[in-house]
């Protein structure tokens, strides 16, 4: 195909009918904490990582919520699970337990059975 | 030939045993790994091995430990292990004097009493009789001890006593058959035949003659059968600690050490728990946040059923007062680790956009505050205050742009990326060519100190301070400051320093002591390393801690560690301060005043 210099970008329409919210509500019940954020963004102030890169804990929460799992596993890698989003964040949200469970949730990693 | 059918329940029952120990214990040698396999070869024909017999004796037998920490349950422990290896072994003498021979019947001294039926005159005989029936009754006296624990278990010292599963239900039984029913079947033919000591004959003259028939044979069948149940059941149940423990002593004398991964040590580690529940009172979540299900006791039976779930796991501070209190001293803090591991991509880069340029800042000491410590400013301010005090030169790494440690990535179970953290941070360590490290947040001087392959000195802010005192580098006022001093955990029970932080505030202040110092010391619940407890639960733990701490109402509260300053301040009225902030109010003004006309002429280079 002939190149343009123009291409037909991807929608970037969130269908939040279609969207699953299932992941959202499985990781509530093993971070109840999870429901109590404002979004304020404080966490992502912080973060050791953004410090460094584009890593935004707030988007991938917004992300994750949404359904939109796209990408998000690398994304979360990026985190280095210090644990200063937890210290600072204001409604006492445990965000490290949220990333974490976020990377079990979209990931095989699991427990080794060497057994 | 002294042959009675009854001995064939006995008799199959110590055949199963030994095949299945034997079978499982050369599994786990297989399991073993090379390093462990390694220091095995290489100790075994050494003196270790005669330590080891030492203390498997001390320990196995005598339960030495446990009788330190707790002199009734040592009690116990001692008159049924110790009590029971002597039965066996003075009733083995007693039938090798009686047949003449060292090659009598294995079962001849199980049964004795039975067999030998004609009025013993032997050489010995009359003490060989009085010494077996002393033994069962040390025997039986620490039996009603276990008995009275299992139903209150208060009256022995244990606030919560382990709740067992079948397998543990049925051995427990049949051993607590074993040993009255030997008193009864004994007693019951010294009745007829009169070959009874002071105690089963004692027992014996009560009963009548017809009664003492009836009943002797049935009751030989029932302790032999009992001894049959325990057997089979011992490999599956708790009591496998018996065998399993002589051999992990064996195993950590001559040097094996658990390692990152689960290994065949970790098998015997974990068959070595004899659920004895010391662990459960040791920890807090239990006593301050009631959660009584995740235990070291209960995580180390699940593990070994392998029915482990992400709630045990999980659900730990990783303080490490469980491991300080476990008579058996397994290390369960560390294979709680490697139970969280989780399988992974390996050789996989996962922090490849922090971009790690070797450093222009050639200096001697390099500080390294940690994630923790840049939340608590005044730790870093402090500590620029005592460099510069003390006229170091310093090469503030992760003033900027820091990265973690590594360690909350290890701890969570993600070893790549923990070792890709290591790397960066090694590179910049090394390219600094400095001799010494200061940290001033346990955590990550537990990690630079383990995990690292660093050829630098490394040192808590703490052991740093104590040494630029003892070097005169710097001077202290003396205060009339009461002060309390909390160990934090990383630092005391994983780093093993309890002195120095000590030596510092007592040059500064009074120190007071509390009721949990040093090794006793609790955990401020701020720990990361719980992804599980809800806050509710964090926050009851920090509250009776600060309770116990500020029993005395000290003018300061005292720590090491940012983490726990952090946790502390939020509820707690009077001051909490680092031993970096102390020390840093307190530098001598003499020293200061002389610094400052050279202040110009020295560059203390405390950037990036």
């Amino acid at each position: 195909m002939k190149n343009w210099g123009f291409k037909i970008a991807k929608p970037r329409i969130i269908d939040l009918d279609t969207a699953n919210t299932k992941a959202f509500e499985e990781l509530c019940e093993k971070v109840p904490s999870a429901k109590r954020c404002i979004m304020c963004g404080a966490c992502t102030a912080t973060c050791s990582a953004a410090n460094h890169t584009s890593f935004n804990f707030r988007k991938c929460n917004i992300m994750f919520r949404r359904g939109q799992f796209e990408g998000l596993a690398e994304e979360l890698d990026k985190c280095m699970l210090c644990g200063k989003c937890k210290l600072v964040c204001p409604r006492a949200v445990n965000t490290r337990a949220f990333i974490y469970n976020m990377r079990i949730f979209l990931n095989d990693l699991n427990y080794k059975n060497i057994k | 030939m002294n042959y009675s059918h009854f001995i064939l329940p006995f008799s199959i029952g110590a055949i199963i045993l030994f095949v299945i120990i034997i079978v499982k214990f050369t599994k786990w040698f297989r399991l073993l790994d090379r390093k462990q396999k390694y220091f095995i070869k290489r100790n075994i024909f050494t003196t270790k091995t005669i330590s080891a017999t030492i203390e498997a004796f001390r320990e196995a037998l005598i339960h030495r430990n446990i009788y330190k920490k707790n002199p009734l349950l040592g009690y116990m422990h001692m008159s049924l292990a110790f009590g029971w290896f002597l039965l066996i072994v003075v009733g083995k003498i007693e039938a090798s004097v009686y047949s003449g021979t060292f090659f009598e019947e294995p079962w001849l001294a199980i049964f004795f009493k039975y067999f030998a039926r004609e009025p013993h005159n032997f050489w010995g005989a009359k003490f060989f009789t009085f010494t077996m029936d002393f033994l069962l009754l040390i025997i039986l006296s620490g039996l009603a001890l276990a008995i009275i624990k299992r139903f209150r278990s208060k009256i022995l010292g244990l606030k919560k006593a382990t709740k067992h599963i079948i397998y543990d239900k049925i051995a427990l039984s049949a051993l607590w058959l074993i040993f009255p029913l030997r008193l009864l079947a004994e007693s019951s033919t010294a009745a007829l035949v009169q070959n009874g000591g002071f105690l089963t004959g004692g027992l014996g003259s009560l009963f009548p003659q017809q009664f003492a028939q009836a009943i002797e044979l049935p009751l030989w069948w029932a302790y032999s059968i009992s001894l049959f149940v325990f057997f089979v059941s011992l490999p599956f149940s708790r009591y496998m600690h018996i065998p399993t423990e002589v051999a992990l002593i064996f195993l950590r004398k001559w040097g094996a050490t658990e390692g990152e991964q689960y290994s065949g040590l970790t098998n015997f580690e974990i068959n070595s728990c004899s659920r004895c529940g010391i662990c459960i009172d040791a920890c807090q979540l239990n006593f301050s946040a009631n959660i009584n299900n995740v235990q070291s006791v209960y995580f180390i039976r699940d593990t070994r059923y392998n029915k482990i779930s992400d709630l045990v796991a999980n659900n730990c501070l990783l303080c490490g007062r469980c491991t300080e209190a476990c008579p058996v001293g397994l290390e369960l803090t560390q294979i709680r680790q490697q139970l969280r591991t989780k399988t992974e991509v390996p050789g996989k880069h996962y922090y490849d956009y922090c971009k790690v340029e070797p450093t222009k800042n050639k200096t001697d000491v390099i500080y390294f505050a940690g994630c923790m410590t840049h939340l608590t400013p005044s730790i870093i301010l402090a500590m620029k205050n005592i460099f510069s005090a003390a006229n170091e030169k310093v090469w503030f790494m992760d003033e900027e742009k820091g990265i973690c440690c590594g360690r909350p990535r290890r701890q969570q179970g993600f070893v790549q990326q923990s070792k890709d953290l290591v790397s960066k941070n090694t590179k910049l360590i090394s390219s600094s060519g400095a001799k010494l490290l200061v940290s001033s947040c346990p955590i990550c001087c537990k990690s630079f100190k383990e995990e690292y392959a660093l050829d630098i000195e490394i040192m808590h802010h703490s052991e740093y301070i104590k040494m630029l005192i003892d070097e005169k580098r710097i001077k202290l006022n003396k205060s009339e400051l009461n002060i309390v001093f909390h160990d934090p955990c990383e630092l005391g029970r994983g780093l093993n320093i309890y002195k120095q932080p000590r030596q510092v505030l007592s040059k500064v202040g009074k120190l007071v002591n509390t009721e949990f110092d040093e090794k006793d010391s609790l955990c401020c619940g701020g720990s990361l390393a719980n992804t599980i407890i809800e806050l509710d639960s964090q926050l009851k733990i920090r509250d009776d801690v600060l309770q116990i701490l500020a029993k005395d109402n000290p003018d300061v509260l005292a720590t090491a560690c940012p983490l726990c300053k952090k946790t502390f301040t939020r509820n707690y009225k009077g001051k909490v301060m680092d031993i970096a902030e102390i020390v840093s109010n307190f530098l001598s003004l003499q020293n200061n005043s002389k610094k400052e006309g050279k202040k110009e002429e020295e560059k203390i280079l405390i950037s990036q």
